[in-house]
């Protein structure tokens, strides 16, 4: 056993919960939902083993650090995290359904660190840039920080789908009320918004005792920034300004097109110092 | 009021992340040939007098930074006296009437007498809820309780956060300054050459690098890199510190970082010269400027240099070693040995023939020197940030109330109700876990 078998085990049980989920929807049928949800489960066990024991195995190489240090591992926690948080939120609030648009998201981050050829699996040695305290506190907070964003863009998604008069002959028709998705939304761009903060200000700490700057305009920390004002428009306009709805569910599909582009778009088209991850 | 409106800050925000994206696409702090090499004299007109090669120092942007900050003093001025005013009222008022039409609003009949119950919901709440008020009227007892007043100021420092941090960011762009500094192995030095500028700075101390030393991974990949630094004061040694990525020299208010490192000359180094039409074959140690005779008294070998990126073609091929034959027939080439390609210099075809046996490694470090009087602001500004984004969401002023009425035979009649500023969720769940205590000393 070892963490790449666990972690491609995870990448197929999440495609089956996103079979499920989207099964659900399609079918109306909440048993498959259900389902759905637990499956979710086992993969973030998977997940979450797969993980640890990737750590481990960096320690038996004699490397020893956390597995956050290239696009594959980010990627494999990114998938951790969204499973995570949109699991509490199902726990939280009952509501099944809603997993429709976001499981297929934790399924396309692993995914992805799977199948494309130019992301490599190899564990490799940390370069002297990474190794700090901080590696660790400011990997998990941006994660968490996209994890609420990618659940609230799922969320948001629905708006376009879920008819307005939403009668019992529809085939959408098993969506959540539309204040519940509201709501919904909401806290996820909160929990977001207060973890993509704090990822910001550790890395901008750890940045001032690796390169000297607290800030430098990179295009990492720049398209941060960009992610961070979007969302902050978003509560702005949601909380001083009323807006609600579809209206409102635009702002927050832009805001994770900025989380992409921050996660993905800077490393592939621009060039700076975070060039890792 | 004009910057006392919500729709500026929208409008100021989507204008800082538009023009964002600019300085992310288009070289910055470039040189002049660099822009018109990339984008053609027509554009780079533009980029000039659009300052877009340093936007983030840009008049128009720092500009649109101003407004926002205008804009988050003007409305904060301009809401505070009234949220004040709810955070610290003169005397808190019961208004039971308030919770009516409130949707987690729960109902049930208990078995207890009116007092008696008063007693266990009033403990109940009081441990849940905050700090228990009563009111009574014709109808019954109301038992009320709050907490979470003063998160209500939560946003306020959210926005002063903002504040603090440009004020640390234009502190530090005022007197502090990023500068890059060279050190070879044993050399000292005082002056710093700033980043942007390139203009000399002096420091209030003397550095002196005493050693570098570079370790890599199996991979090849460089694992650590490490320099000896002894700070001087009037020729005085102060202290000697090793720095490495990641943990830095503080001293004087002036940070000292390992940004990289390099090779550089080495004190000596072994030549082979070869005669090729004699077939003699000698072998040199010669120190770095110093000349050697040629075989058959034909002239002198000069070791001249070395470059750490001998550029050949197009092609980097990696450290090299410069020399220089000079015959008495009157010939003088320079010639260049690169270190990766022993048999290079037989390339030239000439009498004589250069090849680099082996050589000690020295190393300059690549230091970062900054000096940024602004942080203690910026980092007291991420720090009200964080508490201020943690209030603001999650923490809500909340309050429950319950309604008792004497009811027939002994019986009381409860409703529970509550209401928040903020996030419904946590009060629907205060307000259902009262319930269920309650109906649990009521026995039911």
């Amino acid at each position: 056993m070892n963490s790449s078998l666990l972690l491609s085990a995870a990448t197929f049980i999440y495609a089956l919960a996103s079979v499920f989920y989207i099964g659900s929807f399609s079918f109306k049928k909440q048993a498959f939902a259900r389902l759905g949800f637990w499956v979710i489960v086992i993969g973030l066990v998977a997940n979450t083993c797969g993980i640890l024991l990737r750590w481990l195995e960096s320690y038996q190489m004699g490397y020893g650090h956390a597995p956050f240090s290239n696009m594959y591992e980010s990627l494999v926690f990114f998938s951790w995290t969204a499973a995570a948080l949109y699991v509490f939120v199902e726990f939280k609030y009952k509501e099944s359904i809603i997993g429709v648009f976001v499981s297929p998201l934790i399924f396309l981050g692993i995914a992805y660190a799977s199948f494309d050829p130019s992301i490599t699996s190899k564990i490799t040695p940390l370069i002297p840039a990474l190794k700090s305290n901080w590696l660790i506190a400011h990997v998990i907070t941006c994660f968490l920080g996209y994890a609420g964003f990618a659940l609230a863009f799922g969320f948001s998604f629905m708006y376009f789908i879920k008819p307005k008069d939403a009668g019992t002959k529809s085939l959408f028709a098993k969506l959540p009320e539309w204040d519940v998705i509201d709501e919904l939304t909401y806290q996820m761009i909160v929990f977001g918004f207060l973890f993509l903060t704090i990822g910001i200000i550790t890395g901008s700490v750890w940045a001032n005792s690796a390169w000297g700057k607290y800030w430098s305009w990179d295009p990492k920390e720049t398209w941060s920034l960009i992610t961070w004002f979007i969302y902050a428009i978003f509560l702005h306009l949601r909380l001083m300004r009323g807006w609600h709805g579809k209206k409102l569910a635009i702002v927050s599909i832009i805001g994770f097109l900025g989380v992409l582009f921050t996660y993905f778009g800077v490393n592939f088209f621009l060039s700076g110092l975070h060039s890792y991850a | 009021m004009f910057f006392a409106s919500v729709k500026l800050t929208v409008y100021t925000l989507v204008l800082l992340a538009l023009t964002s994206i600019i300085g992310t696409v288009l070289l910055q702090n470039g040189s002049p040939e660099a822009y018109i090499r990339l984008y053609g004299p027509g554009l780079y007109n533009m980029i000039q007098v659009l300052h877009l090669d340093r936007m983030y120092q840009a008049w128009w942007f720092l500009l649109l930074m101003v407004v926002l900050c205008v804009n988050i003093v003007v409305c904060s001025i301009d809401r505070l006296s009234a949220t004040w005013k709810i955070i610290f009222p003169k005397n808190i008022s019961v208004n039971p009437r308030r919770f009516e039409k409130v949707k987690n609003r729960q109902q049930f009949e208990c078995h207890l007498p009116m007092d008696r119950f008063a007693q266990q919901a009033k403990q109940i709440l009081a441990g849940r809820a905050g700090k228990v008020m009563e009111k009574t009227d014709e109808t019954g007892l109301f038992l009320y309780a709050e907490k979470g007043r003063w998160s209500r100021l939560g946003v306020y420092v959210v926005h002063a956060s903002v504040l603090m941090l440009l004020t640390g960011a234009l502190i530090g762009s005022a007197l502090g300054f990023k500068a890059n500094l060279r050190l070879d192995e044993g050399q000292t030095a005082d002056t710093v050459f700033n980043a942007y500028t390139r203009l000399p700075i002096k420091l209030p101390f003397t550095v002196r690098c005493n050693d570098f030393q570079v370790k890599f991974y199996d991979t090849g990949a460089p694992d650590e890199f490490k320099s000896s630094l002894t700070i001087l004061e009037n020729n005085q040694e102060i202290f000697t510190e090793d720095i490495l990525v990641n943990h830095p020299l503080r001293y004087k208010g002036i940070n000292i970082f390992q940004a990289s490192y390099g090779a550089t000359t080495p004190d000596e180094a072994v030549f082979e010269i070869t005669d090729n039409e004699t077939g003699t074959v000698e072998t040199h140690t010669i120190k770095n400027a110093d000349a050697v005779p040629l075989p058959s008294g034909a002239g002198n070998f000069i070791f001249e240099g070395f470059l750490p990126h001998y550029n050949f073609n197009g092609h980097n091929l990696g450290e090299a070693f410069i020399g220089r034959l000079d015959t008495t027939n009157g010939n003088n080439v320079q010639i260049v040995l690169p270190t990766r390609f022993p048999t290079f210099d037989k390339m030239r075809k000439g009498r004589f023939t250069v090849e680099v046996k082996s050589w000690d490694h020295a190393y300059y470090t690549g230091l970062q020197v900054t000096k940024d009087p602004g942080v203690p602001f910026v980092y007291t500004g991420f720090l009200l940030m964080i508490i201020g984004c943690w209030v603001t969401f999650f923490v809500s002023h909340q309050s429950v109330c319950i309604g008792l009425e004497q009811a027939g035979s002994g019986n009381t009649r409860v409703w529970v109700a509550g209401r928040a500023n903020r996030n419904a969720q946590s009060t629907n769940l205060t307000v259902k876990k009262l319930v269920k205590e309650l109906k649990d000393v009521s026995g039911k």
